[in-house]
């Protein structure tokens, strides 16, 4: 479970730049459900994901995930219940690390670090038995720098590396945009499959509708730092593209007017 | 060259393999530009050598001396980390600090330590006269101990969480790593391998001298970059191995270009040599690069 409230967040305070990134969002999420949240450029949706992560402090607000109030811990404070999966194959593993070594870094997440060996062999097999199923031949890669790796292997690896410890919630940063189309279906689908099958709590930005329809139980659209559209259950599986993006027009236009004369 | 200035070059080279250790910590693994080693080699030196001829024993006195130079890398971490001060700026802070506590530790520019008995003396014989082979063989065994030791961290959990520290931070974070403590706890081991090796160092010069810490700094990024250059690798048993030889080759070098009479160098030309040296080491990399290519195009 994982409720904000209220969650304001405004970067360059009283400068000509100001920006007002979250203006009160709210937003309330099950144990064990799946939302895709959608949204144009500036809407707040990696704000909001660094809040949750706590990357960022916001400015007032709360956030619980279960019963704890996480609203004035650090990231690496955060570790322990959140998980997440980086928009840049290159953010979210170590490349001058072997795949192995960011396993074991990923396996202790959240956890204290000792002074035994990272790497031991029961750990290794466990890591190997997990790369098989990604079917990338990385098994067999074990002790090859993270470097070596293309953007969709680390992405693959990334999402491996979330899943590795349980987490209260996982949040992946539009964790395919950086990808081809047929790695970005790969990695997708993989996603499906470790939510599914280790039942997580999970957040997914996407810039894309129809990806934003087709995963998770439920669709999120911010703008300007608030939630403006929650879809789920009948009405979100009679929805197409279209409807959506009728109903994001829709928003955006009630929102802000200027906004159609800013982009011509 | 005789064996003599030979094993001479030998062990100060070992000694300065200390240092280049922990200049690969905060410059390679933490990323952290730190030049405090100018102010924590001779920290090491004065506490020791104070120590030493107040008649305590030489390996506690090492022990403190190394303890002190873990303060003053973690002060420039704090400087750092909780008041923001550009790296390089709180090193050199503390760098500049550590020049007024260095004279006020010794009490006076220089302690002589002639006479009294050094980490080296129980393995000398009477009289002294195999003192110019033992002393770098003593220093053989206690470099070799540090790199182990350093390689065994570096493979350990806290040891990756601290190389995930200076790789990818914002990744370190999202792994449940403090980065900022890990930053403290690095620089404050980079500081004390550094005043470890200050500490020897006084011990077989005869004494410590305030001015003894200038281009510390120099020399332990020379190594580092020989190391590198001449062994490139991406392994940190095979890097930690590169950069003591590259001290030690470091010190040879220099033992050559000052013995040989025909150059015409004197002992006052040993930092034009070290720069020299280091900007050679720089473009090595690039140089072999050109060579591979013309060679490969023919």
């Amino acid at each position: 479970m994982m409720h904000a409230q209220g969650l304001t967040k405004t970067f360059n305070p009283g400068t000509p730049i100001e920006n007002r990134a979250l203006r009160g969002l709210d937003l309330h999420i099950e144990t064990g459900q799946f939302v895709t949240v959608i949204g144009s450029n500036g809407a707040g949706k990696s704000t909001f994901l660094n809040a949750i992560s706590g990357d960022l402090l916001v400015d007032s607000g709360s956030i619980r995930i279960d019963s704890q109030d996480v609203t004035r811990l650090n990231a690496w404070q955060r570790a322990g219940l959140v998980a997440r999966v980086f928009q840049d194959p290159m953010a979210g593993t170590c490349e001058g690390l072997t795949i192995e070594e960011n396993l074991a870094l990923a396996w202790q997440r959240g956890e204290k670090r000792g002074f035994g060996r990272a790497v031991r062999p029961e750990l290794r097999d466990m890591f190997r038995e997990k790369l098989a199923r990604l079917k990338l031949g990385l098994e067999n890669r074990l002790s090859d720098r993270m470097g070596l790796l293309s953007g969709g292997q680390r992405q693959a690896v990334s999402l491996l590396m979330a899943s590795l410890k349980p987490s209260r919630i996982l949040l992946l940063d539009e964790h395919t945009a950086a990808l081809d189309p047929k790695t970005a279906g790969f990695v997708l689908e993989l996603t499906d499959q470790i939510v599914a099958e280790q039942k997580l709590t999970a957040l997914m930005v996407t810039h894309s509708m129809r990806q934003a329809l087709d995963h998770g139980e439920r669709t999120i659209m911010l703008h300007q730092g608030r939630v403006v559209l929650d879809v789920a259950g009948s009405e979100r599986a009679n929805m197409d593209v279209p409807d959506l993006l009728a109903m994001f027009e829709r928003t955006r236009g009630e929102a802000v007017s200027d906004d159609a004369l800013l982009l011509g | 060259m005789s064996f003599i200035s030979l094993m001479g070059a030998l062990e100060i080279g070992l000694i300065f393999a200390l240092v280049a250790l922990g200049v690969l910590i905060s410059f390679r693994i933490l990323n952290f530009p730190d030049l405090t080693a100018d102010g924590s080699f001779p920290l090491g030196g004065a506490v020791a050598a104070t120590l030493i001829s107040g008649g305590h024993d030489p390996w506690l006195s090492c022990a403190i001396a190394a303890v002190a130079g873990a303060m003053s890398g973690w002060v420039t971490a704090w400087l750092n980390v909780r008041l923001n001060i550009l790296q390089l700026l709180a090193s050199i802070l503390v760098m500049i600090a550590l020049y007024s506590i260095n004279l006020r530790i010794m009490g006076a520019p220089n302690v002589p330590l002639l006479g009294e008995a050094t980490v080296f003396t129980p393995f000398i014989g009477e009289g002294g006269d195999s003192a110019y082979w033992i002393q770098p063989m003593v220093l053989v065994a206690v470099v070799i101990a540090v790199k182990l030791g350093l390689d065994a961290f570096f493979a350990s959990q806290s040891g990756l969480a601290l190389r995930a520290t200076g790789a990818n931070p914002r990744m370190a974070r999202a792994q449940g790593i403090s980065t900022n403590r890990y930053t403290l706890a690095g620089m404050a081991l980079s500081n004390a391998l550094i005043a470890l090796g200050g500490a020897l160092y006084v011990q077989t010069q005869g004494g410590a001298d305030i001015s003894m810490g200038v281009g510390t700094i120099v020399i332990g990024l020379a190594a580092v970059i020989i190391g590198e250059t001449l062994i490139p690798s991406r392994n940190l048993w095979i890097i930690t191995l590169a950069t003591v030889l590259g001290a030690i080759l470091y010190r040879l070098f220099i033992a050559l270009a000052l013995t040989a009479d025909f150059i015409g160098l004197q002992a006052q030309d040993l930092n034009l040599i070290t720069a020299v040296l280091v900007g050679f080491a720089l473009v090595l990399p690039m140089l072999k690069a050109k060579l591979r290519r013309a060679s490969g195009a023919k």
